[in-house]
């Protein structure tokens, strides 16, 4: 603990929670790697700031992004906070990767304390603020396009999840600078986390960042829910929807009863923590057991919030890539609800080693295996997608294919897990921690950047380069093999999990190949920036202004590249599943509409930014006992809130010529491109025209 | 029986035109959803409760620190205060004089702080027993269950004095309606919480 | 005018007997705790009955939840998280009463 400066204005801080004092005092490499991070924040902010401020562009920021209510740009933010995270937490695993394999008998080069907080934030940051914002973004952009709507339910609300979850992303990374993180892990478990053994800042951190993150997703999801429910277009039955708008609605669904469990836990921490409750601790009565049991109510239902929008995503690409319709449908959306409801009776099996009888146990055990079946289905369906169809093997379908062989290999150490009397051998092991990088780099990231090279020519109007996608794909898929399997040997083996130290050199060879697996993940991130700037250079080139790039069937396709603000100009009525396909084959897909009407959208509010900034103020005020400050932050919110129902001028009217005007641009586009076949559509000549074939 | 009865009060919002009535309709929905994820808060703060009942660890039971009166008497407070918030919503239906739905809500107003009064009254009147939420995990339990209702009260009051400087302001126009019928929603399911309240913690606690 | 006030007093009324049987229906579980007419767990049992069947007073008469077309929607809903609240719950008091019942 450090001395604080100025306990009324500042809290508890002191100038030893600066990693650069720290540094200064103790040049540790482990110390000076920290002070780097930090730096890093902090050069990277300013270089952020001076070159918008160079480029003259806060203004458009503020207008077009920061204050935008359109799903789309929502979406879009959602996932630059993904990739933002996503680099940090795949470097912070870089960083565990050399150091194990430098410590074998031997110090390292990252002190124990300093590891503690790398895998604290590389497990927070992968859950909450790379893959929960990379899939709410996806939901965000694609699901209303797909339902044809022209924006989501309660579009403000929509705004404020977006900066609650950037603010509490900004903490995150404030706590690299300021302060340090907690060493408690992702899931946090007291007594450990408790005043009496981490009394500094770190848990508080992580209690906060999680709090904010989690109310920011309860809302998207209770949004993402009422917009699927009320607001499809005339004819789209929810026999009709797209498989990506049924696993967003059942993603949505466990959002708004999963996250709740989160919020109480760590909010009965914070009581602990802050008001001397004693919910968790060792004595007078607190029992750290029922905080195992509520955040793992939580945990499972996380692990399908997280694959099942990934499932969606597979089902559209698989789908679409093989040209042929997707292979059992009902019984995709049979599965995808089974899925749902029993993600809730299975959360025992993250604990079955604390205690509970061997009865209670096999119940869970049984249920777990149970959730396998429906699982199985889905992965049956799709190779019978694929069966006797004209696959093409484009970026987003290569993912796909990845994530068909490595999530059943995953899946098949899940079963080892789920019987108890195995779960006892290898829990807490590398085996474990395999296993579920096995299911979730397949099962959400691969998802996740097939959805991104799939809609990126939507969003952007032009496609993702071909080659440098391949190059990524590649080192995702070599590097998690490398980085992986022999963690399945370790565990096995028995090396512990969150090891800073390892004291069997037979572990070496393996910690070697995981080291050279984790930097092949590193260039296949690297790669993955490469070819967004190869592509943003040639973009022209690679335009597909009609918006339909791959000859798929769903609404979004059926509009321009980059849709319009309004998505539809006229909202379209469907009477089958792949409407676009049908209309395509009825000979006009771009019939156009008779006449053209004023559309009144949400107009631009800065309620989310202000609540989202405001709520990180109030966290950090938290965090570091500056009372006013959080006092401050909380009062100022709900002034936001109270200010913002006075308001009445909440739309902003497109007028009918407007739209002509932009429909009719875009159809002049429509005329000057030349229909592509499947064969050549990841060339240059792919306008975005599909050819209707035969 | 007509086509208003037994859907929610309010609906024939100034335009009654199928759009504002879809509006509405996703609207109360949206907000049953949000109830429903906060009825998960409470019910998860229930299981503590009920798993921490037994960790008194020597210090304040239930049988000694709950009173059965006052507990009685809030009820009846806040049933009233349902039943006046209904006469509120009804008057707004039908356009009654401002006069009258103010009247409602402010009562609706009384009857809410008059219950924060109590409840405060009855944590001081624990605190003065050594009954406080640092002496054991069952007390901590009860002090992060009870007093949640509690915010939940204070902030449905704050949010009805916003609604009722709306009805003033802006008169009954669209969004005053809906955030009304949301505000109702709000406060009756605020009396199903108190109802879970009474039965599994003031008299469970005071059977004997 | 005069459906619409037939209205109002019809809504009145359902508001007044939804807020007659929820007093009733609290005074009989507070009556059977102070008078102690039975047994601790029968009693505890009866005031939870009563508690449930207050709920759906609530539901029907100030939430107006029927089974009626206009809130089928909302019935789904409510009825849904019932029965995960139910699996949270009961999971819960299950586990860690069997965690409390081994340590012991």
């Amino acid at each position: 603990m450090t001395e604080p400066l100025w306990p009324a204005l500042l809290g508890r801080f002191g100038w030893q929670d600066l990693p650069f004092v720290r540094a200064w005092a103790d040049p540790s490499l482990s110390e000076i790697i920290g002070a780097g991070a930090g730096a890093l924040v902090v050069v990277g902010g300013l270089a952020v700031v001076v070159l918008i401020t160079w480029l003259g562009r806060w203004g458009y920021l503020w207008r077009e992004w920061f204050t935008s209510l359109d799903h789309k740009r929502i979406g879009i933010l959602y996932v630059v906070i993904a990739f933002t995270m996503l680099s940090r937490a795949l470097v912070e695993a870089v960083l565990m990767r050399m150091q194990q394999a430098a410590a074998i008998n031997a110090p390292g080069f990252i002190a124990p304390d300093h590891f503690a907080q790398l895998f604290t934030t590389h497990g927070s940051i992968m859950i909450f603020f790379m893959a929960m914002p990379f899939l709410t973004g996806a939901i965000n952009y694609v699901m209303p396009l797909q339902i044809g709507a022209r924006d989501v339910a309660f579009p403000l609300l929509n705004a404020v999840s977006l900066w609650l979850t950037a603010g509490a992303a900004g903490l995150m990374m404030v706590s690299l600078v300021i302060g340090r993180f907690s060493t408690g892990g992702w899931t946090g478990y007291p007594p450990y986390t408790e005043l009496a053994f981490s009394p500094d800042v770190g848990p508080d951190y992580w209690i906060w960042a999680v709090t904010l993150g989690s109310i920011g997703t309860t809302l998207s999801g209770l949004n993402f829910a009422v917009t699927i429910y009320k607001l499809r277009c005339p004819g789209m039955t929810l026999m009709r929807m797209p498989m990506f708008v049924w696993t967003s609605l059942c993603t949505s669904i466990l959002m708004i009863f999963a996250m709740p469990p989160l919020t109480v836990a760590t909010a009965l921490l914070a009581l602990d923590r802050y008001l001397g409750f004693h919910f968790f601790t060792n004595d007078l009565g607190g029992n750290m057991m029922n905080y195992a049991n509520l955040i793992w109510l939580f945990g499972h239902p996380e692990v399908y919030i997280l694959i099942l929008p990934a499932f969606g995503v597979y089902s559209e690409v698989i789908a679409t890539f093989s040209s042929k319709e997707l292979y059992g449908y009902t019984s995709l959306v049979i599965a995808t609800m089974a899925i749902a409801v029993l993600s809730f009776t299975v959360w025992v099996h993250h604990f079955f080693t604390m205690g509970q009888s061997a009865n209670i146990n096999a119940v869970f055990g049984i249920a777990t295996m149970t959730i396998g079946l429906p699982t199985g289905v889905k992965i049956y369906d799709w190779i019978w997608t694929m069966f006797r169809g004209r696959v093409r093997f484009s970026v987003s379908m290569l993912y796909s294919l990845a994530f068909m062989m490595t999530f059943v290999l995953g899946g098949l150490t899940g079963i080892i897990l789920a019987f108890p009397p195995l779960d006892y051998l290898v829990h807490n092991t590398l085996f474990l921690v395999a296993h579920f990088h096995n299911m979730l780099i397949p099962g959400l990231l691969y998802g996740m950047l097939a959805g991104y090279h799939y809609w990126f020519p939507k969003a952007f109007g032009f496609r993702l380069d071909e080659k440098w996608g391949r190059i990524s794909f590649g080192c995702w898929v070599v590097g998690f093999y490398l980085a992986f399997m022999p963690l399945y040997v370790l565990g096995a083996g028995g090396m512990t999990r969150r090891s800073q130290a390892v004291f069997e050199p037979a572990f070496r060879p393996w910690l070697y190949v995981a080291g050279v697996g984790a930097l092949v993940l590193l260039s296949a991130l690297a790669s993955l920036f490469v070819q967004l700037l190869v592509s943003i250079r040639n973009r022209e080139a690679n335009r597909v202004p009609v918006g339909d790039p791959w000859n798929a069937g769903g609404l979004e396709w059926s509009i321009a590249a980059p849709p319009p603000e309004y998505n539809f100009a006229v909202i379209p009525t469907v009477n089958d599943r792949d409407p676009f396909h049908g209309d395509k084959a009825d000979g006009d897909p771009y019939a156009p509409p008779k006449r053209y009407e004023a559309i009144a959208m949400p107009a631009n509010s800065m309620t989310g930014p202000a609540l989202g900034g405001l709520g990180a103020v109030t966290a950090f005020g938290l965090v570091w006992h500056m009372w006013w400050l959080a006092g401050f932050g909380l009062a100022a919110g709900i002034a936001t809130i109270v200010a913002r129902s006075f308001v009445r001028d909440l739309h902003r009217t497109i007028p009918a010529a407007e739209v002509a005007r932009i429909d009719r641009h875009w159809r002049r586009d429509i005329r000057k491109a030349k229909p592509v076949g499947r064969a050549v559509e990841g060339t240059r000549a792919n306008r975005g025209l599909a050819e209707v074939e035969a | 029986m007509s086509a208003t009865e037994g859907a929610h009060p309010g609906l024939n919002i100034a335009h009654p035109h199928a759009q504002a009535q879809e509006e509405t309709e996703t609207a109360l929905f949206g907000f049953w959803v949000f109830l429903m994820s906060d009825a998960v808060i409470f019910a998860l703060l229930f299981a503590t409760y009920g798993v921490m009942l037994p960790a008194t660890v020597g210090g304040p039971t239930p049988a000694t620190v709950y009173e059965i009166g006052p507990a009685f008497l809030e009820t009846l407070i806040l049933l009233t205060s349902s039943f006046t918030f209904g006469l509120a919503s009804i008057a707004m239906k039908h356009d009654a004089p401002r006069r009258r739905i103010l009247g409602w809500m402010g009562a609706t107003l009384v009857l809410g702080l008059a219950f924060l009064a109590l409840e405060v009254r009855d944590f001081m009147t624990m605190f003065a027993q050594g009954a406080i939420p640092m002496r054991s995990g069952y007390l901590s339990s009860f002090f992060a269950l009870v007093p949640l209702h509690g915010l939940h009260v204070a902030a449905g009051c704050l949010w009805l004095v916003v609604m009722m400087a709306q009805v003033v302001v802006f008169g009954l126009d669209g969004r005053v309606r809906i955030n009304t019928l949301r505000l109702g929603l709000f406060w009756h399911f605020l009396d199903i919480i108190w109802i879970a309240l009474f039965s599994v913690v003031y008299l469970q606690g005071l059977i004997r | 005018m005069t459906s619409s006030k037939a209205d109002a007093a019809r809504e009145v009324r359902s508001y007044a007997i939804g807020y007659l049987l929820a007093l009733l229906l609290t005074g009989f579980a507070f009556g059977a705790v102070y008078w102690r007419v039975a047994s601790a767990t029968t009693t505890f049992g009866i005031v939870l009955g009563l508690g449930l069947v207050q709920m759906v007073v609530h539901f029907r008469f100030f939430l107006h939840i029927t089974l009626g077309k206009s809130s089928r929607a909302d019935l789904q809903l409510i009825l849904f998280s019932t029965l995960i609240i139910a699996l949270m719950v009961s999971g819960t008091l299950v586990i860690l009463f069997n965690l409390h019942h081994r340590m012991m």
